[in-house]
């Protein structure tokens, strides 16, 4: 059960964020988590919004450069050591977290981490073998 | 100012003599050449010229023009007029792959190069009680072996240091009481600053600069002489007719006489190849008229820049030229290396960048800066900050492969550099030069 990211090429200029979330809000996209990874020169801006397929045709009507990629929604307990025991799990499957990052928000005392991994169902079935639940897209109010 | 000269006769020496020596000696090199080299041949046969229309320099317009890529199609022998045996040296224009120039020279023609270099230094007042410290690169680079043979011709006590290394250099300029430096202008620049941030200014005992192989403003020349307390003279050359000393500054600092008992310059319309009379701007045509091993007859610099033979205060009476004003080409100097931006679309290309790029040059404290604006595509693009940034170091040492020298990429969004209405503007040069 995977989640679609987009991710966005961004080049660290002023007001570039700014237009990005200024078209989506414009568009009534809904954002769910964004994260942004970074070198002195450029950019990657990783998105979950409610609509992945409306928010990247109007992103690349735009002329923005992006990709789309499946992402895992992770299921973390809200307790000391939660995502200690995640990525220990994850770790000990020998599965490589390219990247990580938090959805805004929590409930039922579970925070929501995104996972990038090259082998999507691999984590998926290491988690549900320890009791880690995954979260599904409308859970986060995608569509 | 009481004037000194290497070969006064020579330097000196009356237009009618100049032309007489050019004359002969043109005739002769033009039988050299025909004899030796079957690529000169073809070319003079091609526009049908043959040794016997060469009777003296009024014809020679006559003679097809040479350019750099004759070179680099008769790279490495092709253009070679003596017998291997008789050759004792090669040295070659700097980093550039595939445009990469080799100059061979017999013993005779070190010894006129090094003449020119002598020239050069007797004019910046050197003599054999100086201590000359050389930091042009030593190596392929013609600089140091230019400057180094001028100097031990002169009689100076050579400090052969080559590039690098500033804190040995200042310690060696100090503790050797080093009189003349030769350098590039933005090394000696930055060993001015250098200077003056050690507070070393009152343990220098240099009197004069001579420096080259890169293009130098006023001002800088204005920075670098009250900084280091020197008259700072500038040289010409190019690897293909021999190196530094082709053409050299005088007391007058208004231009460089030409070394015309080995060199004829021509001022030709880059268009049309047509010579300009005196006094126009143009691109500067060398003939090497006493070469042995590598003569180029008539080949096209590039340089725009403009001759005078107006009395000179210093006495000499060889021609003089400004300083280069730009290139009649594409190419850029770097570092003093000599970058075409077709050999930076050219890696673009092969690692798969879009061909639409932007070639920013500018000089930070003193040195030159290479950036290479790219467009970012889907193709290259990924989720993964890593990957692009291996991508992009492997752009990086591409280019730094094909050149010789680093250049910075930027990786920009798409539509960001600016296609204009006409030709594309790929370069921007920002230094003050």
């Amino acid at each position: 059960m995977t989640i679609p990211q987009i991710s966005v090429f961004l080049e660290n200029k002023a007001g570039q964020l700014a237009d990005i979330t200024k078209i989506l809000s414009d568009n009534q996209v809904n954002m769910r988590a964004i994260n942004i990874a970074e070198t002195a020169d450029y950019g990657v801006l990783r998105l979950i919004v409610d609509d992945a397929q409306k928010a990247s045709a109007i992103l690349l009507e735009q002329g923005f450069i992006l990709t789309m990629t499946p992402v895992v929604g992770v299921a973390v307990p809200d307790t000391p050591g939660g995502l200690s025991k995640v990525l220990s799990v994850i770790s000990t499957a020998g599965i490589d977290v390219e990247y990580m990052y938090s959805v805004f928000g929590q409930k039922d005392g579970q925070a929501c981490m995104i996972f990038r991994v090259a082998d999507t169902d691999g984590l998926t079935a290491v988690l549900d073998q320890n009791g880690i639940g995954t979260i599904a897209g409308e859970d986060l109010g995608i569509h | 100012m009481e004037q000194r000269y290497y070969q006064k006769e020579i330097e000196t020496a009356d237009r009618e003599q100049i032309l007489a020596w050019q004359n002969e000696r043109l005739v002769k090199q033009v039988r050299h050449v025909w004899d030796n080299v079957p690529y000169y041949r073809k070319k003079m046969e091609e526009k049908g010229v043959t040794p016997e229309d060469i009777q003296s320099v009024e014809d020679l317009h006559k003679l097809p023009f040479l350019s750099k890529d004759d070179l680099r199609e008769a790279y490495p022998y092709g253009l070679l007029a003596k017998p291997l045996k008789d050759c004792v040296r090669i040295q070659s224009t700097s980093g550039t792959t595939g445009r990469r120039v080799v100059a061979f020279y017999t013993q005779h023609d070190i010894d006129l190069w090094e003449d020119c270099c002598a020239r050069a230094i007797v004019a910046a007042g050197g003599t054999n009680e100086d201590v000359c410290h050389v930091c042009y690169g030593y190596g392929l680079f013609t600089g140091g072996p230019g400057l180094n043979g001028g100097s031990h011709r002169v009689g100076c006590l050579t400090l052969p240091m080559s590039s690098g290394n500033t804190e040995r250099q200042l310690q060696f300029m100090v503790d050797l009481e080093a009189t003349i430096l030769c350098c590039t202008p933005s090394y000696a620049a930055y060993l001015a600053e250098s200077v003056h941030e050690h507070g070393l200014r009152d343990k220098i005992k240099l009197k004069a600069g001579i420096f080259g192989a890169e293009a130098w403003s006023e001002e800088m020349r204005q920075d670098i002489q009250d900084k280091l307390g020197i008259k700072a003279y500038d040289i010409y050359g190019l690897t293909e007719t021999s190196g530094p000393g082709v053409s050299f500054e005088c007391s007058e600092q208004t231009g460089m006489h030409i070394n015309e008992d080995h060199f004829i310059a021509e001022i030709i319309d880059p268009d049309t190849g047509e010579v300009l009379p005196e006094g126009s701007k143009g691109e500067l045509v060398f003939t090497s008229i006493t070469k042995e091993a590598f003569p180029l007859l008539r080949y096209r610099t590039r340089d725009i820049c403009i001759l005078t033979r107006k009395k000179c205060s210093c006495g000499r009476t060889h021609v003089k030229m400004s300083k280069p004003m730009g290139r009649s080409d594409d190419m850029l100097i770097i570092k003093g290396v000599n970058v075409f931006p077709s050999q930076i679309e050219t890696v673009l290309m092969e690692q798969g960048y879009p061909a639409n790029y932007q070639i920013i040059v500018d000089r930070v404290n003193n040195s030159d800066t290479l950036e290479v604006m790219v467009e970012m595509t889907p193709e290259n693009f990924s989720d993964n900050l890593g990957k692009i940034t291996e991508m992009e170091k492997g752009l990086v040492s591409a280019l730094k492969a094909m050149l010789g020298i680093y250049a910075k990429v930027r990786l920009v969004a798409p539509k960001t550099i600016t296609r204009s209405e006409g030709k594309a503007v790929r370069v921007i040069d920002n230094r003050k030069i």
